[in-house]
């Protein structure tokens, strides 16, 4: 996999997407967008509500095919098929709630015929990683919303995705847990040498992660603003304390402002109204 | 025992014993009601004497008929209904209207078409339960998490593995649900087909029993009925909260 384009993990080419809406009108969802991710890189894509942010993840994510276009992930094509080594995280919990702790880890694992003593080691590591080495025997009803989250990333993790992509994880937790969550994302994305697509509405959780922030439009969601943080790798949250910081989530508003208004105003609008 | 279950037991056993008193001190005459003691006994006796056992025979192994039918065609049912949403808008008011007809209107029909014996006893008690079968399999269906099946795709899980894996766990709960209500609509089905269309089975001899003035039968076989169902959904209840915790492995 090693070559010309080595630093290229995933290549986004003018991908659009939209839904059937009524029967017959088409609902313009997504795109065209390009974008691309370089190995070992920490990318964040911001944008207002419904912009099409999941839509892309999806499609990234191989869940959903794009209209046109075309996404390539370790140099094959991915359409609408979930290729072997992206795991994804999503906002809902998906922990599956008749199984412990540990077998939800593990559940992955067992469907790809790991072998059960590498399973048991690989499920360990990654429950004390994130924390949930005392409840690998506790069911998810039996946790709080942060740690069933922490559950669903332990279970992406043990698979060893070389490219992770998260739908706002951290979007149904509160604001310190976020934090906290936030940093251990950061300590995973080192330990892991994965590359990251977080996905979130949260301009400091984007401005505080990322190595590069993603701006996307109102629907129908394109790219219009591209931020370079300049972090060191070893970061943590005390970067918020940093004038950099502040100026790059003011940039971030600035360009994310007008597009939220737009996808207010859009909702309060008769759908006829132009553009 | 938790509080509210001593509770719970408080209050049945205080309204036995309330009936007891009642009857025993003569507020409620003996020719309507006998003390729950008597029934007792009477039932203990009836049972050692192996009278009825035929009839008990028949009557459970109708409405285990009744009840794995419906349960087996509900399911089945339930899944293609869920399969094919035209369908499924076409009959669900018809689904949440059906318990709304008094069945047993239509007896002489199923006398006409079923003739009188064991199948016209057995095809009522399915009626009755599969279609609690049908409407806790689609709402089963309805509420597995979108994330779990999104789950099951990034896992590359084929739809056989998907149905069998995440599915069927995620609406377990919901289908358990569906379980116990067809076999509570299975043994009324049973019992009060037992009454008009059948020549054995304990609905019958309850029935036969009321008819001939003999109270002491009657209450020991409604004893029993009360007993059988009320041992039937506590041993359900127990297996609900086992299975809940042991799927998926």
């Amino acid at each position: 996999m090693a070559g010309g384009a080595a630093s290229i993990h995933l290549e986004v080419r003018a991908v659009t997407r939209s839904f059937a809406r009524d029967g017959q009108s088409k609902l313009h969802a997504l795109g065209p967008v390009d974008m691309v991710i370089r190995r070992g890189e920490f990318v964040a894509v911001v944008g207002p509500s419904g912009c099409g942010k999941s839509t892309l993840l999806d499609t990234l994510a191989g869940l959903s095919a794009p209209d046109s276009g075309s996404i390539v992930f370790e140099g094959a094509e991915v359409r609408g098929r979930v290729p072997e080594g992206i795991g994804v995280v999503f906002q809902e919990d998906a922990s599956f709630p008749w199984m412990t702790v540990e077998d939800n880890v593990a559940f992955g694992l067992r469907r790809a015929g790991v072998d059960e003593a590498e399973i048991r080691r690989r499920v360990a590591d990654a429950l004390r990683l994130m924390g949930l080495a005392d409840f690998a025997r506790a069911y998810p009803a039996q946790l709080s919303g942060g740690m069933r989250q922490r559950v669903c990333i332990a279970r992406t993790l043990v698979t060893r995705p070389r490219l992770i992509l998260l739908d706002e994880p951290f979007g149904a937790l509160d604001a310190q847990t976020r934090l906290l969550m936030g940093e251990e994302l950061l300590t995973l994305w080192r330990a892991t040498e994965a590359s990251v697509l977080l996905i979130t509405h949260a301009l400091d959780e984007a401005a505080m992660l990322a190595d590069r922030v993603l701006v996307m439009s109102a629907r129908p969601g394109r790219f219009i603003d591209e931020i370079a943080t300049g972090w060191p790798r070893d970061r943590d949250s005390r970067i918020a304390a940093e004038p950099a910081f502040g100026e790059i989530t003011a940039r971030l508003w600035k360009v994310l402002r007008a597009e939220s208004m737009k996808a207010i105003g859009e909702r309060q609008r008769p759908a006829a109204a132009p553009a | 025992m938790t509080a509210a279950g001593l509770i719970r037991l408080g209050v049945v056993a205080g309204l036995v014993g309330l009936l007891e008193l009642l009857v025993r001190g003569g507020a409620i005459s003996r020719r309507v009601l006998l003390p729950p003691s008597e029934m007792a006994a009477d039932l203990a006796r009836l049972l050692a004497q192996g009278r009825y056992n035929g009839d008990i025979a028949t009557t459970l192994a109708n409405v285990l008929t009744a009840f794995v039918i419906a349960l087996a065609a509900g399911f089945a049912l339930g899944v293609a209904i869920h399969a094919l949403p035209r369908l499924r808008r076409a009959l669900d008011p018809l689904l949440a209207t059906y318990y709304a007809v008094p069945f047993f209107a239509f007896y002489p029909v199923f006398i006409v078409i079923f003739g009188i014996g064991r199948a016209p006893i057995v095809i009522v008690g399915i009626l009755f339960g599969v279609v609690a079968m049908i409407i806790a399999t689609l709402n089963g269906l309805d509420r597995i998490p979108r994330p779990l099946l999104k789950t099951a795709r990034l896992l590359r899980m084929g739809r056989v593995a998907t149905a069998v894996r995440i599915k069927l766990p995620a609406a377990l709960p919901y289908l358990f649900t569906g379980i116990k209500l067809s076999i509570a609509y299975a043994f009324i089905g049973v019992i009060a087909s037992e009454f008009i269309l059948a020549s054995e089975g304990i609905g019958y001899r309850i029935a036969f029993a009321f008819n001939n003035f003999d109270n002491r039968t009657m209450y020991a076989l409604m004893l029993f009925i009360i007993v059988l169902v009320t041992a039937v959904n506590a041993v359900f209840h127990v297996v609900e909260q086992r299975l809940q915790r042991r799927l998926g492995r």
